[in-house]
């Protein structure tokens, strides 16, 4: 790992907005290309950058759509840099191929969706937390992404830290999906020193020219990177490619290939999950949380909790890959799990399917447009608990 | 003349292609193979390394030219080969970098970044090989199929107005256009080798045939009848209006080079008012810098 460039880091106490700090959160990990298309609710992350950028040294253009910014991002990369883009659902939605080729091409990039209200246009201005399913399973075809939840705008600034490491790391997009209430809401925020913040450097390959296969791997399952320029005279493709990244369709390589870009996140997926628990030692009900319904849910875990119920809180920092080990595990030993979300059902289904009825999963939805009121959720939990 | 036209034992052409992908996918007789063979000659005309050279493609016949160029080389997804371009350039700036693809996905799937590149003077070459009509998926009808050809979606003759894509990216800013068939091998080559060096985005349309859909369907004989079809109805005509250079169905081919105009590109634009508006605090940047290296600098 290497340290954080000082004058992209912003250090300090702030008082910034989600959005705000998600785009110092980039600075700070190394970002120096956005291609963006405006978006509501998640327009301020390159406002910022495209005032900020300039005297640090990078570039934003603003492209003709959001399937042209994930394109120029992929692009970027290739030809050497960190690169990211910005968006919420709709864009999201047209993202989706590309995201897609991102994720076979293997290309280290960090998607930032702030998410509202769906479908469609549905609630430009207002929260969801329902496009959680899509950054999943968006794109067609079998692929894993990484896929993270901040709950606070200082979190926002750690998690797109953790999101660029994690795309250098393991060669694919992370998306870090915030809601609007979090992209929106202002509080502190504490940058610390630019020698703080650990830096996972892009794997370059070391080959000398003419020895470099695009797609060849060591013990990691991750091949290393060449960038345009750098006298490999590579060849990638989106269809199916052996290892020099020549074509090759037949069932034999896809196999091998498809498997690889899953195994990859799914055989390292203790090291990628964040969790954060508490009260979990002798806890009947689990609350299982992400983003702003987090926040919501303290009322109703500290209502519960006074009144005698014995609750554990389990918020997930990583969405995807999901926790299904630590899931599975609880789910032998409490009673039921409940699970607030800003959607009409997405993680709990797959809450639902690691507890694979050894214990009880109760979703509490809210569709939209605001977060839930506490007390249906202290409801819930009461409910669970009888 | 290069090392490599001195030896005996090789293409002349062998340090451009990826021999070892041969043979190619493309029929007999389509144009494609004829459009890279004259890349690869003007590439080594212009002298530009092959290190920094970048091909770009997108989806369809022409989109696999990518895979058979010794060059950094990118086939990404259907109409996205612009966009991708794009990134690529403004990463690594000293990189060449040229998109190749077909008339389908360049002007219909990709029409829009196709525009916004012109009008952004994105310092892009882009090559497109246009046959009036969709290969890969079997001979559909395409935003630049003429008036009454017959296309497998269009069985009784198409009825769309066709892209004049000179006009279209003439109206939208382009720094350099030319048209040629792929008859016209010496020519087409000249204009690639003006456009690899021109600033900015240059735009080389190469009218190509599709013997085994569109010359099939449309009854319009061999491929030796297709190349004299280009030899008695192309008209040679630079600096013509792109607002007259229309294409109908079997009718006369208007051929040249159409438009050089100096523009800023959008990396000078970028730059120009950047220092305007901050001064010294403006920190030029190129995220890739000589050597290939990431730099944070």
């Amino acid at each position: 790992m290497e340290k954080a460039d000082s004058k992209r880091v912003l250090t300090g106490s702030h008082y910034l907005d989600g959005d705000h700090a998600c785009t110092e959160g980039a600075l700070a990990a190394g970002c120096n290309f956005i291609a963006g298309y405006p978006i509501t609710p998640s327009t301020e992350v390159v406002e910022r950058y495209s005032r900020r950028i300039p005297a640090i040294g990078g570039t934003f253009i603003q492209m003709e759509d959001e399937i042209a910014s994930i394109t120029a991002v992929l692009g970027a990369v290739w030809g050497g840099a960190k690169a990211m883009t910005v968006t919420s659902g709709p864009g999201f939605s047209l993202m989706m191929e590309n995201i897609g080729l991102a994720a076979m091409l293997e290309t280290p990039c960090v998607i930032v969706n702030v998410m509202r209200g769906g479908p469609s246009t549905g609630l430009p201005t207002m929260v969801g937390q329902a496009d959680v399913m899509q950054a999943r399973w968006g794109s067609h075809g079998d692929y894993e992404i990484i896929a993270l939840a901040p709950q606070s705008p200082q979190e926002a600034f750690t998690l797109m830290i953790d999101a660029f490491n994690l795309a250098e790391r393991y060669r694919l997009p992370v998306m870090v999906m915030l809601d609007e209430c979090i992209g929106h809401m202002t509080e502190k925020v504490v940058i610390p020193e630019a020698c703080e913040i650990e830096i996972r450097p892009r794997r370059i390959s070391t080959k000398e020219k003419g020895e470099y296969l695009p797609y060849e791997i060591g013990a990691d399952m991750v091949p290393d990177m060449a960038h345009a320029g750098e006298g490999h005279r590579y060849h990638i493709t989106g269809l199916t490619h052996d290892e020099r990244g020549y074509p090759a369709m037949d069932a034999e390589v896809h196999d091998k290939l498809v498997r690889r870009l899953c195994d990859k996140v799914r055989e390292q997926a203790d090291d990628i999950i964040m969790l954060d628990e508490d009260g979990m030692d002798g806890a009947e009900i689990v609350l299982i949380s992400y983003g702003i319904t987090s926040r919501v849910a303290r009322a109703s875990i500290e209502a519960t909790r006074a009144a005698g119920i014995k609750v554990g809180s389990l918020r997930l920092q990583t969405l995807w890959p999901f926790p299904e080990k630590r899931i599975g595990e609880l789910a032998g030993k409490v009673k039921a799990f409940v699970v607030p979300e800003v959607n009409y059902g997405q993680i709990s289904l797959e809450v639902e399917r690691c507890a694979a009825g050894r214990a009880q999963t109760l979703l509490v939805p809210h569709m939209g447009g605001g977060v839930h009121d506490p007390a249906v959720i202290t409801r819930a939990i009461e409910e669970a608990a009888k | 003349m290069s090392d490599a036209m001195k030896r005996t034992d090789q293409h002349p052409l062998d340090d451009i292609l990826r021999s070892d992908r041969l043979p190619h996918i493309w029929c007999a007789t389509c144009g494609i193979g004829t459009v890279v063979k004259c890349f690869a000659e003007a590439i080594q005309r212009t002298e530009i390394p092959l290190d920094d050279v970048a091909v770009v493609s997108g989806i369809g016949c022409t989109g696999r030219v990518a895979g058979y160029v010794k060059l950094d080389s990118y086939h990404t997804t259907h109409g996205r080969a612009i966009p991708f371009a794009t990134g690529l350039k403004l990463a690594n700036p000293r990189l060449k970098v040229v998109v190749f693809s077909g008339d389908g996905d360049l002007s219909a799937i990709g029409g829009n970044h196709l525009i916004h590149a012109a009008r952004r003077n994105m310092d892009l070459t882009v090559i497109c090989v246009n046959n009036f009509i969709y290969g890969m998926t079997g001979g559909q009808a395409a935003p630049t199929t003429p008036n009454t050809a017959n296309t497998s979606t269009t069985p009784f003759g198409a009825f769309e107005p066709p892209f004049n894509l000179q006009k279209l990216l003439e109206a939208c800013g382009a720094s350099y256009q030319a048209r040629w068939t792929s008859l016209h091998v010496r020519r087409l080559t000249n204009s690639m080798t003006e456009a690899l060096l021109k600033p900015g985005f240059s735009f080389v349309e190469a009218i190509a045939p599709c013997s085994t859909l569109y010359a099939r369907r449309n009854r319009l004989g061999s491929g030796f009848d297709l190349m004299k079809f280009y030899h008695d109805n192309s008209e040679i005509q630079h600096g013509a209006d792109p607002r007259e250079v229309d294409i109908s169905f079997q009718d006369s081919i208007i051929v040249g080079k159409f438009i050089d105009r100096e523009r800023p590109t959008w990396q000078q634009l970028n730059d120009a008012q950047h220092n305007r508006s901050l001064g010294e605090k403006y920190f030029r940047h190129d995220i890739v810098e000589a050597g290939g290296e990431v730099s944070d600098a």
